[in-house]
């Protein structure tokens, strides 16, 4: 069982309301999923959970790597141990240069050892290793000293996401929707981006609602998610289907989840609503 | 009660006599006022000082205001025994002082900074020494040659009395305020520093500063005079802790910003956790001048502080950036006055604070347009960062605006550290302290860059600690 992530029956809520409802799924390194449905289905709750995110609360289930409950782990243990998130919509930090971060961050998660206080990564080592990720990905060289996500645009702030991960190397890394909010080339650059420092290397769980993410990262298993569960896992010929179809015939499939589904979606537009 | 002077020998070189004012060799006599403030103890101050009769008598009326001003209104709440204080210690506050005196917290600070021993022991007030011999010897010299004077300001009253007279008091009279008037009426130490027309410093004064323990004072007395086209950059204090064991600071600092002329005047305190800090701080700026506060407060209890500039004449300028951290039990109720009192002049006010652990900041800023003062321009912004549900913030703006042709922005944030900035932090492998120390650095970047490089690092590692809460 080497880097694999495994989650069982997993349920959890968010401010009292239940969100997901009893998730499976096993992801290991070299492997490549999609994670797809509708709206409000539960899949960036699915990634946050896997990291850790503190708002959400595992109500039954594990989720393990290597064997290894993770329950009881921060985000920071979790991330050490090699797990990854890219955000759909990072926060800004303004004030602190993404490469500053970015050196303490992969300190960090290449010494898992690490006490509080202890040297960095030597900087030469560091900068030549970034220089040469960023040239990799086609950045920059002057963006690693901008403050992270301040001001970067939609296309920046995913490629920044994907430059992270290039440098964290994670075992498992959870990508949520890297594509929204991108135009057809910044789509396809991300895409032969992700299979350049990721695929083979890395675990990969792609949630997406396009098929154009997928181009240079076919999936072996493709996950539909309705309702706050996996209810279909098909091959490559899943996620063609939903791309061409979209979600109709799930929804007919699974009417207990497509309610279920209707009613978490209608409650996050309602709590989007009141938010602003 | 004998009082014993020692007067620095008067030179022909102004600047030449701060050679002979050796804290090594020139024995002070120790003297403490007893407690309490009334007419005979500011006369024992002018006594001890022996000063000319107007600035004996200016104290003496200066006491008269204080005793009839009501408290501030601006600003917190002030819980002082004004009877219950020393108003006037041994000109040089260290020879009665031992090292263990020095409270725990403040000794701990100086190791955790990498401070030298000896260098502690001077910034504590224990002991005062030249910081260094060669660097002192060069920059007197090079003031010198240009015409400079720097000293501090009881020196000046006696060796610079034309000067010192012709602006004492003129940008902040005693009547301005309580606390000024106390000051006016006690003030003992501070700086003096007289830069002569057309000469431009371009290091920061500071080494200077680390010489003079007078300025340690409690009631110090600072007079900036920036001739015509002059340029300096005055560097007070420094990150390294502060403490009085008394329970009242109260610094007045005038600066006259002449023609053409440009200052910045950068200060970073961080006082003990029981002082309160009441500081009247007032630049004025003639004709295309610029003067620049910058600003920075850890530590006391109360701090009142907000630094002001008053632009005279067409063309003047000011920015102050201010900045504030207000740990368990302190409330930094600290900003910014811009005083536009002519046409197209312009300003800016940049003001940060930080509060955790209880603490309480304020942001209190007052932009006032004089009648006739078309043209203007200023603009404020003022952020705010809470660490926790347990601390506040509050921000007080002010506008006072007597004319149409002006442009005055106000944009104000509070925010909450944010859980996302920490999740996102920390699952990119930071822990949850680090990931907070980042997300505070970042929001006082702004105020770091502007700092002398030895200032940012100490000031990033005092921010550090804060942030780890085992200092105050």
């Amino acid at each position: 069982m080497s880097d694999t992530l495994v989650i069982t029956n997993l349920h959890c809520s968010v401010e009292g309301k239940q969100i997901l409802r009893g998730v499976n799924l096993t992801v290991r390194r070299g492997e490549t999923h999609a994670l797809m449905g509708p709206n409000g289905s539960g899949k960036s709750t699915l990634g946050l959970v896997i990291m850790g995110h503190p708002k959400y609360v595992v109500t039954e289930g594990t989720i393990t790597l290597n064997g290894e409950d993770l329950h009881e782990k921060s985000p920071d243990e979790r991330a050490r141990r090699g797990l990854f998130y890219a955000f759909q919509r990072p926060v800004a930090i303004p004030g602190v240069k993404l490469a500053d971060f970015l050196r303490h961050a992969a300190t960090n998660v290449r010494n898992p050892e690490r006490k509080e206080g202890e040297e960095l990564m030597p900087m030469r080592d560091f900068r030549k290793e970034l220089k040469a990720k960023m040239e990799q990905l086609r950045m920059n060289p002057d963006f690693a000293r901008r403050y992270v996500n301040d001001g970067f645009s939609g296309g920046e702030m995913k490629r920044a996401e994907i430059l992270q991960m290039a440098m964290l190397q994670p075992k498992i890394a959870v990508l949520d929707e890297t594509d929204s909010g991108l135009d057809a080339d910044a789509v396809r650059l991300a895409s032969q981006s992700i299979a350049e420092i990721g695929r083979e290397k890395m675990g990969l769980l792609i949630i997406t609602h396009h098929d154009k993410l997928l181009e240079h990262n076919p999936p072996e298993f493709t996950h539909v998610m309705l309702g706050g569960r996996i209810v279909e896992t098909g091959g490559i010929e899943l996620a063609a289907e939903l791309h061409g179809q979209g979600y109709d015939r799930i929804r007919r499939t699974y009417p207990d989840a497509a309610e279920e589904n209707r009613l978490m979606a209608a409650k996050e537009e309602l709590a989007a609503s009141g938010a602003h | 009660m004998t009082t014993e002077i020692t007067t620095p020998t008067l030179d022909a070189d102004p600047v030449g006599d701060i050679n002979k004012y050796d804290f090594q060799t020139v024995s002070k006599p120790i003297f403490k006022a007893r407690k309490g403030i009334d007419a005979e103890i500011v006369h024992q101050i002018s006594d001890m000082k022996n000063e000319p009769d107007w600035m004996r008598e200016f104290r003496q009326q200066s006491l008269e205001i204080f005793f009839s001003k009501p408290m501030p209104k601006w600003g917190g709440d002030i819980a002082l025994d004004f009877q219950d204080i020393y108003y006037y210690l041994k000109p040089t506050n260290s020879q009665g002082r031992t090292w263990d005196e020095v409270p725990k917290e403040i000794k701990d600070t100086f190791e955790r900074l990498g401070i030298p021993e000896a260098e502690r022991k001077f910034l504590s007030g224990v002991k005062a020494q030249f910081e260094s011999e060669v660097i002192y010897g060069s920059l007197k010299q090079d003031l010198a040659d240009k015409g400079v004077i720097f000293t501090d300001t009881d020196t000046a009253v006696r060796e610079h009395p034309e000067l010192v007279r012709k602006y004492f008091a003129k940008i902040i009279p005693p009547s301005d305020n309580k606390f000024a008037a106390l000051n006016s009426a006690v003030w003992s130490g501070g700086s003096f520093i007289y830069i002569p027309p057309g000469v431009k410093i371009d290091f920061p004064l500071q080494a200077y500063f680390r010489i003079n323990a007078e300025n340690m004072g409690q009631f110090e007395r600072t007079l900036i005079i920036v001739d015509e086209g002059a340029s300096i950059h005055y560097v007070e204090g420094c990150t390294a802790p502060m403490y009085s064991s008394e329970s009242l600071h109260s610094a007045v600092v005038e600066i006259s910003v002449q023609r053409g002329a440009r200052c910045r005047y950068t200060t970073i305190q961080n006082w003990a956790n029981n002082i309160y800090n009441l500081v009247t701080k007032r630049a004025m700026a003639y004709a295309d001048a610029t003067m620049e506060w910058i600003d920075g407060n850890l530590g006391s209890k109360l701090t009142m502080k907000y630094p002001a500039v008053y632009m005279m004449e067409p063309g003047a300028r000011g920015e102050i950036l201010s900045i504030a951290f207000a740990g368990p039990g302190q409330h930094q109720d600290a900003g910014a006055k811009l005083v536009h009192c002519a046409p197209n002049t312009t300003g800016q006010i940049i003001s940060k604070s930080i509060s955790k652990g209880g603490g309480r900041s304020s942001y209190r800023g007052l932009v006032r347009v004089e009648k006739g003062a078309t043209n203007v321009k200023t603009n404020v912004v003022c952020d705010a960062l809470i660490l926790d549900d347990k601390s506040r913030s509050d921000t007080y703006p002010y506008l006072e605006i007597a004319e149409q042709d002006v442009s005055i922005g106000h944009e104000a944030s509070v925010s909450r550290i944010g859980e996302e900035q920490l999740f996102y932090l920390t699952s990119r492998g930071l822990t949850e302290a680090e990931a907070s120390a980042m997300i505070v650095n970042g929001f006082i970047e702004p105020l770091v860059k502007e700092l002398p490089m030895e200032y940012a690092v100490e000031m990033n590692r005092l921010i550090q600690m804060q942030m780890e809460g085992s200092v105050g």
